[in-house]
């Protein structure tokens, strides 16, 4: 038995016997790829892994993953995953979802999931579109975006989801482009170490209803000029020729380049995941130019599991109730003879 | 201080009805406890009534801010609180405006005369002081000045502001209450020791006026003490007082140890089910998992995700919540997974009358999901057997893989009874479908060839990986299947687990007649009226008239078109607008089936129902 255990996996493990139904050229099969690729690296037993989804694209990702899962309906699955996770805290639960899944009809349980800090995982597909119903604007779709239903522009402001879940507690999320399996998978593992919930929003191209959406921060060419990849404890460096940086001046950030103006890499923030404080975070996060990549905050701190056991052995070692009977049979009770 | 508007004669009761009326801030619902509990401690049969208004404070002295506890102590057999007073106490006068109508002529008032003032008066629109223009000359009517009398009696104690003293003159109202019908005071002294264990001068005080009203009572011998209710005839055993709610939580508690699973509980808080919630984060020890989600959803979400993982998983509600966790149960219902629903009814529709009691959600749990949608329904009786269902909830959804939603109300969840107490030795087993290890060709929709129930493959379990959801399942495999034969193979199969559930299920029986001219029938929480009524028609010679009381609905006992059709006519009687008269309609032909329908907020009392009978016999 101890040699099957320690068995490695490959990513073919992880592999359904279904066949995968996402169009042709959709980022989706690189978020999957990247996950059974990274499954193998966590060291964890296929066994004990689930996935969860609600609807739309990103929720069919169960069924693809030889797991345990379980496809439910629109915006619920952080209450599902929240059962499955606190009635079985060994197991590593992984919700998949949309932008339009996790924050509009689902967007409660989305902040309240982050809040609460259980030690399970969200992968957000956000394509900035409603993919599955053909092409509405989602609410991270941008203002002026002509849609199925928003045939002269979207009128509605967008919520930037690294914002709204750093605001509702969120203690770790990461950020990705759609066309980086190996970083991607990276992360993947990064997020099942993390103790704690993390958030990984991967920017996904949809080819049919939003082609192109993250071309000019994604694309090979500019990829590295338009993004920084942010790593804990180095400094904010990013472009081709790793000349430019970002320096806190007042109350925002801003882009500098090394050698002008006398600014040295010394100049530049050092970047801090760890920071409990998420206010730089928040700037990260809502940067315009470059956009942030790779793990924003990491900050690990208890989780409700955790919490949820230390009462649960103090009320056990407490207590004169190990049966029910104990507790049927005491207190006022009296006898009818 | 004290008149009387007659002689009171020394009484012996087999039974009395009392109600306790107030402000909603007066305590006359912790007055009506201790009043309760010390009664079945004595040996009383009892069934209780509260009834509150849903604002926590209202204006005081408003004629809507008035909350009462209805308590029926006998020494016979007691199934309801109760149809008509024997004794109401008012400790305003808003509470007497709004309960008198309820006093049997003749019978006694207890009013708080420092409360009778011009102010309290014209809040209760009152243009003249009852007390003093004849107008409850058909009553006894004994004046006493509590307020001051509390004041009096707690002059010497310190630490008291003007707010606690006035708030303690109910239980000088309890003291006289225990002094006419005999009882201790010691169960309330326990009482007071215990919660206000570290405010010694409130122990003192509340002593003191429980003391003062009980001398007071005694001393002045204005009053008989002559009100001698024995013990009720019951079954031996070991008893305790209990709230349907808490009956509720229990059954859980002892159907999770019977099955050897750990219980889950996903909910939000909303009236009259929360007490269930309440009840179940206490017990830690045992290992329950209470999760107070954000919403609704999230309540039955959880609970689902916990029965995916392997847990007996259960989330409670009242009927806007069961609106909104109809999404999900459809969910639970396709994927086939264990899950108690409870819902503790309400007034309805919408928000409705969220303290008052109906049985309005019947066609609700029955078909409220999209889709062919079966599952099993259920209902208790009585606050004790809410013990039984919540137990037998859970028995049917794991043994037949399936959600199962258990129907209560308002009135029994907030009512309490003397319930027998049961050891979870003596409960029945509990199966399950869960598959230890993997199986060769395991698939999670194979089936169980007797009840249907599929396979249970929990989380853990190596090689029993698998996927459910939302989506059609192929009737083999558990994969998503768009085939349009296999859709209907598999809307059948789910409907015919649920109809084979009667397989599992006790017949229905009528009691008082095997046949004959009418069959009263009801169902759920309305069980003690019914049955009061019932006997005492039953008792005045009307020996053609049966009672059938439903407790499974969905699906209905096998043998239940026999036996209604044993019977002439049939009255349904139910507190809503005939919902389970349209099941039976629907259901069997031939029948002739009247109703006799509530829909007030409170439960049916005896003579309303006995004069709808007889109108059907004589």
């Amino acid at each position: 038995m101890e040699a099957i255990k320690e068995q490695k996996y490959t990513f073919k493990d992880f592999a359904s016997d279904q066949e995968v139904r996402w169009c042709p050229g959709c980022d989706d099969y690189v978020i999957l790829r990247s996950m059974q690729k990274a499954l193998p690296e966590m060291g964890v037993k296929k066994e004990d892994v689930v996935f969860i989804s609600g609807i739309g694209c990103s929720s069919r990702f169960p069924y693809y993953m030889n797991t345990y899962g379980m496809h439910t309906i629109h915006g619920r699955a952080p209450g599902i995953a929240s059962g499955v996770k606190l009635a079985n805290p060994d197991l590593s639960v992984w919700i998949t979802t949309g932008d339009g899944d996790a924050m509009a009809i689902g967007g409660n349980h989305f902040i309240h999931v982050l809040r609460r800090n259980l030690d399970l995982n969200i992968i957000l597909f956000n394509n900035e579109i409603y993919g599955l119903t053909k092409g509405q604007f989602s609410p991270t779709s941008l203002v002026g975006q002509k849609t199925k239903s928003s045939p002269y522009g979207n009128t509605q402001p967008p919520f930037v989801p690294g914002e709204l879940a750093l605001g509702a507690g969120a203690r770790f999320f990461a950020r990705i482009g759609g066309n980086v399996p190996k970083d991607m998978s990276q992360l993947f593992v990064d997020a099942h170490k993390f103790k704690g919930t993390s958030l990984i929003e991967v920017l996904q191209n949809c080819v049919i209803f939003n082609d192109g959406c993250y071309t000019k921060f994604t694309d090979k060419k500019v990829k590295e000029d338009m993004q920084i990849f942010l790593e804990h404890g180095k400094p904010m460096i990013f472009g081709k020729e790793r000349d430019k940086g970002i320096v806190l001046k007042g109350l925002k950030l801003e882009v500098v380049t090394i050698g002008e103006n006398g600014i040295t890499q010394e100049d530049l923030l050092v970047h801090n995941a760890k920071e409990q404080d998420p206010t730089l975070h928040q700037m990260l996060v809502r940067l315009e130019y470059p956009i942030a990549t790779g793990i924003i905050r990491s900050f690990e701190d208890v989780t409700l599991e955790e919490r949820e056991d230390a009462l649960t052995k103090q009320v056990k070692a407490n207590s004169k109730f190990k049966k029910t009977d104990d507790l049927f049979f005491a207190g006022e009770t009296y006898e009818v003879k | 201080m004290v008149t009387t508007k007659e002689t009171l004669q020394p009484e012996v009761l087999e039974a009395v009805v009392i109600r306790f009326v107030g402000d909603s801030g007066d305590g006359m619902q912790l007055t009506g406890t201790q009043f309760t509990d010390t009664s079945a401690m004595f040996g009383n049969d009892i069934a209780t009534f509260p009834n509150y208004p849903s604002e926590i404070r209202a204006p005081q002295g408003s004629l809507y801010g008035v909350s009462g506890f209805q308590v029926h102590i006998g020494s016979v057999e007691v199934s309801t609180p109760g149809d008509n007073l024997d004794l109401l106490v008012a400790m305003n006068p808003a509470g007497l405006k709004t309960n008198l109508y309820a006093l049997k002529p003749g019978h006694t008032i207890i009013v708080d005369t420092d409360s009778f003032s011009k102010k309290n008066l014209e809040k209760a629109e009152y243009t003249s002081n009852p007390l003093e223009d004849n107008s409850l000359e058909n009553y006894r009517v004994i004046q006493v000045s509590m307020t001051s009398l509390t004041k009096e009696a707690l002059k010497d104690v310190e630490g008291l502001d003007n707010k606690s003293i006035t708030r303690s003159k109910n239980m000088f109202a309890l003291g006289m209450v225990y002094w006419m019908y005999g009882r201790e005071k010691e169960h309330t002294i326990d009482f007071f020791n215990k919660k206000f264990k570290t405010k010694p001068h409130l122990i003192e005080a509340n002593t003191k006026v429980l003391n003062a009203g009980f001398f007071f009572a005694e001393t002045l011998e204005l009053i008989p003490n002559a009100y001698t209710i024995s013990p009720a005839k019951m079954d031996t055993g070991t008893y305790r007082v209990i709230m349907g709610n808490t009956a509720t939580a229990w059954g859980f508690l002892a159907a999770a140890e019977k099955s050897g699973l750990e219980l889950f509980l996903g909910s939000y808080p909303i009236t009259p089910a929360t007490d269930i919630l309440h009840e179940l984060v206490k017990h830690k020890h045992f290992g329950v998992k209470a999760f107070q989600a954000e919403d609704e959803i999230a309540g039955i979400a959880s609970a689902i995700g916990a029965s995916f993982a392997g847990d007996l998983a259960i989330t409670t509600t009242s009927g806007p919540g069961l609106a909104l966790k109809g999404e999900a149960l459809g969910l639970a219902m396709i994927m086939e997974l264990p899950l108690v629903v409870v819902n503790v009814q309400r007034g309805g529709p919408s928000t409705g009358l969220p303290t008052k009691t109906e049985q309005s959600d019947l066609l609700q749990a029955m078909y409220g999901r999209n889709g062919e949608s079966p599952v099993i329904v259920i209902a208790a009786s009585t606050p004790a057997d809410c013990f039984n269902f919540a137990f037998e909830a859970s028995k049917l959804a794991l043994e037949h893989m399936t959600p199962v939603v258990l129907l209560t109300d308002g009135y029994i969840a907030n009512g309490s009874a003397p319930w027998k107490i049961q050891s979870v030795s003596e409960l029945p087993e509990i199966k399950n479908n869960i598959t230890k290890e993997a199986v060769e060709n395991w698939h999670p929709y194979d089936r169980n060839e007797e009840t249907l129930a599929r396979n249970w493959g929990i989380p853990g379990t190596p090689g029993l990986e698998h996927r459910v959801g939302g989506l059609e399942k192929d009737s083999l495999t558990g994969n998503v299947s768009h085939d349009p034969e296999n859709h209907e193979k598999m809307t059948k199969i789910r409907a015919e687990k649920i109809k084979r559930v009667q397989n599992y299920i006790p017949d229905i029986e009528s009691e008082f007649a095997d046949s004959g001219d009418l069959l009263v029938v009801g169902w759920g929480g309305t069980y003690g009226s019914l049955h009061s009524a019932v006997k005492l028609i039953n008792e005045e010679g009307y020996k053609n008239i049966g009672f059938a009381h439903f407790n499974y609905i969905n699906p209905l006992p096998k043998n239940t078109e026999e036996l209604l059709k044993r019977f002439k006519k049939i009255i349904v009687c139910e507190l809503n607008n005939g919902q389970f008269a349209n099941i039976l309609k629907i259901n069997f032909n031939g029948l002739d089936i009247s109703q006799y329908n509530k829909i007030q907020g409170l439960p049916f009392g005896n003579n309303e129902l006995i004069a709808e009978f007889k109108k059907l016999v004589d």
